[in-house]
């Protein structure tokens, strides 16, 4: 489905990303974790061409996108959605998915119904009228979610959709997000809520100073010495070791 | 914004075009006539605006180059060229897209947004007017006289109403055009490049293309009330179709009113041609009329900051049926 070789992005004498790669297959739910400042953020930026690369390739459905403008990868089928959400503001909630929805169909009823669908699909439909300022924290991440899929991608950049949500909002949305896997998108995740990240992903890549320095299944990952060290600092995974080795 | 609105129901239409029918023969005097061409012509140059800079958010200051270049394109077709000033009509609309394009093209190529937008659009208006009072084609600062020869062939009428039909047919195409904008996907992109040009792209909106496409279009409008304004008063001249008046005015008439709905700038023309028009008739006071509007303006946008369109806005409701 995509699949990124040695992608690197250079702001001044900054290496925010230094020759990252990564894949995700049809199918599978992968998350990017890393420390805040990994350059999570601009790799999705990156890669949606939101930002222009110094480096590498991004290849998606077996086609070399590196350099497209932003809407024409979004018409190919990677979209993204914004970790600060960006809705539209001044427009209803059932306005802004069917900006999403009238990418696939032309005529103004199709988009509406697809956009009601796809309210349904994230749990919004009480909403729809609403103008989406009035929107919860909860509420516009799902907006940024189904504006998104309303497009019809084939692969999903979600950009930290459960920060800010408290645990039974986190739950609902876990349940969306493996539902829309299981219709047949791919998901490509950013997040830091680490249960969700456990209880998600199929395949986890770990970013720090912008390089990738572990992948796996979750397991592996959190057991990795070099994931600990990353987000507790250098000797964090001996002195763990040893308080673990005390403990028994 | 606009779903917001409930619709309006077809018997208020019906009502306002029996009206707007009906105005020359129950007011048949030259003033009121007069008085009906400039509300309407308001109202259809500020439609135009209100395509460009309401419903897509490309706040223009510099509409009048569009204006100016349908006025100039008609008149010296008609006046250099001996073609029927009819022909004129379509000229205009396409000298007002060409204009529109180029510089909705050269500005949103550099990504120019926002008030930087509406500076170089004032500034192409000037550069317009410039030309036009230094070339010969032009007829430079002297500007140009169309020839009184009545006759509908020729594009003047005997009677004002004929005229006044006219910007009326015209206005209400351009209402319907609005209208179409309020219910297509090219308005729903609009509105989402509107409000947030970065969650468009991310959707797959090609901004750059849509916002061409909407300068196209209102250009196009822009061009066609320049040639109108020709034709109305027989002479034109740089500072009167470049001058930055006309561009204010037709962004007044949009805001005030309502900018990026439907119908706002028909609310805003009427409330203008009454300020304009009504206060020369009751009293000889010079810019009185504009003392009366600023008023009014600093009014509206501090209670109404939505336009007049907000009075007529019943409050939202949750309906079954929202299309």
């Amino acid at each position: 489905m995509l699949r990124i070789s040695g992608l690197s992005k250079i702001f001044g004498g900054l290496r925010a990303v230094d020759n990252a790669s990564l894949q995700v297959d049809a199918g599978r739910i992968v998350a990017l974790i890393g420390p805040n400042g990994a350059g999570k953020t601009t790799l999705f930026a990156a890669i949606a061409g939101f930002l222009p690369v110094d480096g590498g390739s991004v290849e998606l459905l077996g086609e070399n996108i590196t350099g497209l403008p932003a809407h024409q990868i979004a018409r190919r089928g990677m979209v993204r959605t914004f970790q600060i959400t960006q809705p539209f503001a001044k427009l209803t909630v059932h306005e802004n998915i069917a900006v999403g929805a009238y990418q696939r169909f032309a005529q103004r009823e199709a988009a509406w119904e697809h956009a009601r669908a796809i309210a349904r699909q994230v749990g919004m439909e009480r909403m729809l009228e609403q103008p989406s300022a009035d929107l919860t924290v909860a509420g516009r991440k799902r907006l940024e979610l189904a504006r998104a899929l309303a497009t019809s991608p084939r692969l999903l950049l979600l950009d930290e959709v459960m920060a800010g949500l408290n645990p039974s909002e986190i739950l609902e949305i876990i349940a969306i997000i493996r539902a829309i896997r299981d219709s047949g998108v791919t998901v490509l995740l950013i997040e830091h809520v680490m249960h969700a990240v456990m209880s998600l992903s199929d395949h986890i890549y770990v970013l720090s100073y912008g390089k990738i320095i572990a992948e796996g299944d979750p397991q592996q990952v959190v057991s990795n010495p070099a994931v600990i060290e990353a987000y507790l600092g250098r000797g964090a995974a001996g002195q763990a070791r040893e308080a673990g080795a005390q403990h028994a | 914004m606009n779903s917001q609105l409930q619709p309006v129901p077809w018997k208020l239409h019906l009502a306002v075009l029996a009206a707007a029918l009906a105005f020359p023969f129950v007011f048949p005097s030259n003033f009121a006539v007069n008085f009906g061409v400039l509300a309407l012509f308001y109202a259809f140059i500020g439609q135009s605006w209100n395509m460009a800079g309401g419903f897509a958010g490309q706040l223009s200051f510099g509409h009048v180059a569009f204006f100016g270049a349908g006025a100039y394109a008609s008149t010296i077709l008609q006046l250099r060229f001996g073609m029927s000033p009819w022909a004129g009509l379509p000229a205009a609309a396409l000298a007002g897209a060409l204009v529109g394009g180029v510089i909705a093209v050269l500005s949103f190529r550099a990504g120019l947004r926002g008030s930087y937008f509406a500076l170089i659009t004032l500034a192409f208006a000037e550069v317009l007017r410039i030309i036009a009072n230094s070339t010969d084609l032009t007829g430079g600062g002297l500007g140009m006289l169309i020839p009184m020869k009545a006759g509908a062939a020729n594009f003047q009428f005997a009677e004002r109403s004929g005229f006044y039909y006219l910007i009326l047919l015209l206005t209400l195409l351009s209402v319907a055009l609005a209208e179409w904008l309020r219910r297509s996907r090219f308005g729903a992109r609009l509105a989402a490049i509107r409000e947030n040009e970065e969650s468009a792209m991310a959707l797959g909106i090609n901004v750059f293309a849509e916002k061409v496409r909407v300068m196209l279009l209102s250009g196009a409008l822009c061009g066609v009330g320049g040639c109108f304004f020709a034709q109305y008063f027989l002479y034109i001249d740089p500072t009167i179709v470049f001058g930055v008046d006309k561009s204010v005015e037709m962004l007044l008439v949009s805001i005030i009113g309502g900018a990026g709905t439907v119908y706002g700038p028909l609310i805003g023309a009427v409330l203008l041609a009454l300020a304009s028009e009504g206060t020369r008739a009751i009293t000889q006071v010079p810019g009185l009329s504009l003392v009366l509007y600023g008023a009014l303006l600093v009014l509206i946008i501090a209670y109404l900051p939505n336009g007049l369109i907000d009075l007529f806005k019943r409050r939202p409701q949750p309906r079954k049926e929202t299309r």
